[in-house]
């Protein structure tokens, strides 16, 4: 089944990559073959795969539980906080707080998740930036 | 004559302090970075690119440092594969059926350090190899025009999926996604915004290191935390050594087979696609085949841990040959590298070898000091590296996934690639669920703009006529090699992929 759904879903990909090639505005600089011919192969191998695909079925992936997904999902939420928040907060407060967060859904307890993300932040913040001299985020407290 | 004074010149520029510490710096990581089992060669690079860059170094010594993570790996892979009957990485998988039994016999130390020379022998043999066949491939590659070039991409993509995947269907997709991936951003002939959505941070086109690091490395992070797999402490704390010279006699009874599977590894590495899991694989069943008459193989024979090991490092030198000559990676480790190359500016190919000699042959002479540091580094140093393999996960993951956001943001300073980055390591984990294979996803970001100018290129110069991709007997010859690389796995694929995957049952602990 999931094959199929995946098959299907490189289908409408390809379609949608067929229309959005079409799309493209020719400029009057163009050559023979132009900006929409390699995007329009690509569409099609896109497409017989995807098809071929939900037509020719793999056995079944094991896919985790739905608790096992919404940690995945949790950890992606963090990271996507992570980017965001890491030009306004600084580097050493939010990777410690991601660091120790991933240490703590991973297994590790409290205490040693909190050592695992302050001594991760602290760690890449001393080699990188102090020994290699990479510019991080730097926060409101100036590191 | 020619080439030897070229690797003089090699040699001067890789015996600098500099490199030199730096091939020290990415053998020690690279080792660590092979030994623990979930982070391959392709992970090891890819986490330790950001650290090349942000090191402000050069083409040379980056890729010094880089290669030197490459060989590592290769050879750490083989760490856990004996001592826990887990996998480093995938090309490891075979080192498990004989290591394993012979670390349960008491002959840990003795296999850790048979594997180490054995893998001395295979890199070693496959880093003479590519001095002796990179510049004769150069020659040939020099009568390709951009029809040919076109040829020849399109060759490197259908036998990716190769024998390592089943599916060829999925193989072709994920091909084809890398593609379309990397016709996102502005056309470089026209000049047209294509697939932007009107987002500025996309006209420049996505990175692939980006691409690359989210791909790899947070998906494997998203894997660890679907499994919840907290540690190894378990496990790790039956480890006994023992004794860490094995005896001559031992080495006597191996050298054959090193020999034999080092030339049968290298062979798999040069052709495009199959790399080191199937050089490891050919090398453990052409031997069984060969010397196993007392039916010892997988019950701790020596033979059977010298050859994978010898048949995985010297295809992991083999697969340098497309890469540096051709520009076509052979494995997905290559292609990480190729990553590496094209973001230094450098252009792997035959011109590479006449432009930029510095940095091929002292790339080379790398591999060779690289290869004595790791030989002397793994014997005596196997204890510290199976402590290493003591760290829990759950503390390792989270300092890899870290690493992987300061490198991306510490060479672009911008959010946005970090949220392409998540993207792309969520894209993994969803491919690596429907077993659609990652390496045609990278190659294809990597090299679609070079594929895509090739085409119009030729098609220019032949003002319109698309029949000259088929015209010359080169580009005809290219085109049926991938039409029979494409078929046959199709083929004979899935009776290889069934009997390594025996193999695997048979052993039954491997994980994943």
């Amino acid at each position: 089944m999931t094959d199929r759904i995946f098959g299907l879903f490189g289908i409408l990909l390809a379609i949608g990559f067929v229309m959005a090639a079409f799309a493209i505005e020719e400029s009057f600089l163009s050559d023979v073959v132009g900006p929409k011919a390699f995007p329009l192969i690509i569409a099609t191998v896109l497409g017989v795969s995807s098809a071929v695909i939900a037509l020719r079925p793999d056995p079944e992936p094991v896919w985790p539980p739905l608790g096992r997904l919404a940690e995945i999902a949790a950890a992606v939420l963090v990271m996507v906080l992570y980017a965001e928040l890491l030009p306004v907060v600084g580097f050493v407060i939010s990777t410690a707080f991601a660091a120790g967060y991933l240490a703590w859904r991973l297994g590790s307890r409290p205490l040693e998740a909190v050592l695992v993300g302050v001594g991760t932040s602290v760690g890449i913040y001393v080699i990188f930036h102090l020994v290699l001299g990479l510019s991080l985020a730097r926060g409101p407290l100036g590191f | 004559m020619e080439t030897l004074s070229s690797l003089g010149d090699g040699f001067a520029i890789a015996l600098t302090w500099q490199n030199l510490g730096l091939a020290l710096l990415g053998c020690f990581l690279g080792t660590i970075m092979g030994a623990l089992p979930g982070l391959g060669p392709s992970n090891g690079v890819a986490i330790l690119i950001p650290l090349a860059f942000t090191m402000g170094l050069a083409a040379t010594p980056a890729l010094i440092l880089l290669t030197s993570v490459y060989y590592g790996a290769m050879y750490g892979g083989r760490i856990s594969s004996i001592l826990l009957n887990i996998p480093g990485d995938e090309p490891a998988m075979m080192t498990c059926l004989d290591g394993y039994p012979m670390a349960q016999k008491g002959m840990a130390g003795e296999a850790l350090s048979l594997s180490g020379i054995a893998s001395f022998v295979g890199a070693f043999l496959a880093t003479w190899g590519l001095i002796l066949l990179a510049p004769q491939l150069v020659k040939i590659a020099l009568l390709f025009g951009p029809a040919e070039y076109f040829a020849l991409f399109a060759l490197a993509f259908m036998t990716l999926g190769g024998v390592s995947s089943t599916n060829q269907a999925k193989s072709a997709f994920a091909a084809a996604l890398g593609l379309g991936l990397a016709t996102i951003g502005v056309d470089t002939q026209t000049g047209v915004p294509r697939f932007t959505f009107g987002e500025v941070h996309l006209y420049d086109g996505l990175d692939f290191l980006v691409a690359i690091v989210g791909l790899f490395a947070l998906s494997e992070v998203f894997i660890f935390l679907e499994h919840h797999r907290g540690g190894s402490e378990a496990t790790a704390k039956k480890l006994k050594i023992g004794r860490l010279t094995p005896p001559l006699s031992m080495i006597k009874q191996c050298t054959p087979t090193m020999l034999r599977t080092s030339f049968l590894g290298f062979l798999a590495g040069v052709l495009p696609g199959a790399g080191a899991s199937l050089g490891s694989f050919i090398s453990y069943s052409m031997e069984k085949r060969l010397v196993d008459k007392e039916g010892t193989f997988g019950k701790g024979d020596p033979r059977g841990v010298a050859a994978p090991e010898a048949g995985n490092n010297a295809a992991a030198g083999g697969a340098l040959v497309p890469m540096l000559a051709l520009g076509v990676p052979g494995s997905g480790t290559t292609a990480v590298l190729l990553a590496v190359l094209l973001s230094l500016n450098i252009t792997p190919g035959p011109l590479l070898f006449a432009n930029n000699p510095d940095v091929v042959w002292g790339l080379i002479a790398a591999l060779f000091i690289a290869n004595f540091m790791l030989l002397a580094m793994n014997i005596p140093m196997v204890g510290l590296f199976t402590r290493l393999l003591m760290v829990p996960s759950r503390i390792l993951m989270p300092i890899v996934a870290m690493v992987s956001f300061v490198g991306i943001y510490g060479i672009s300073g911008s959010s946005f690639d970090l949220l392409v980055m998540i993207g792309f390591g969520v894209m993994g984990w969803v491919l690596r669920k429907l077993d659609v294979p990652l390496v045609p996803v990278i190659l294809g970001t990597l090299l679609g703009n070079t594929m895509e100018n090739n085409l119009r290129r030729a098609v220019e110069i032949d003002n319109g006529n698309w029949w000259t991709l088929f015209s010359s007997p080169l580009a005809l010859t290219l085109w049926t090699i991938a039409i029979i690389g494409f078929l046959l796995p199709v083929i004979i694929g899935r009776r290889v992929k069934a009997s390594m995957h025996k193999r695997e049952d048979e052993q039954g602990a491997i994980i994943d």
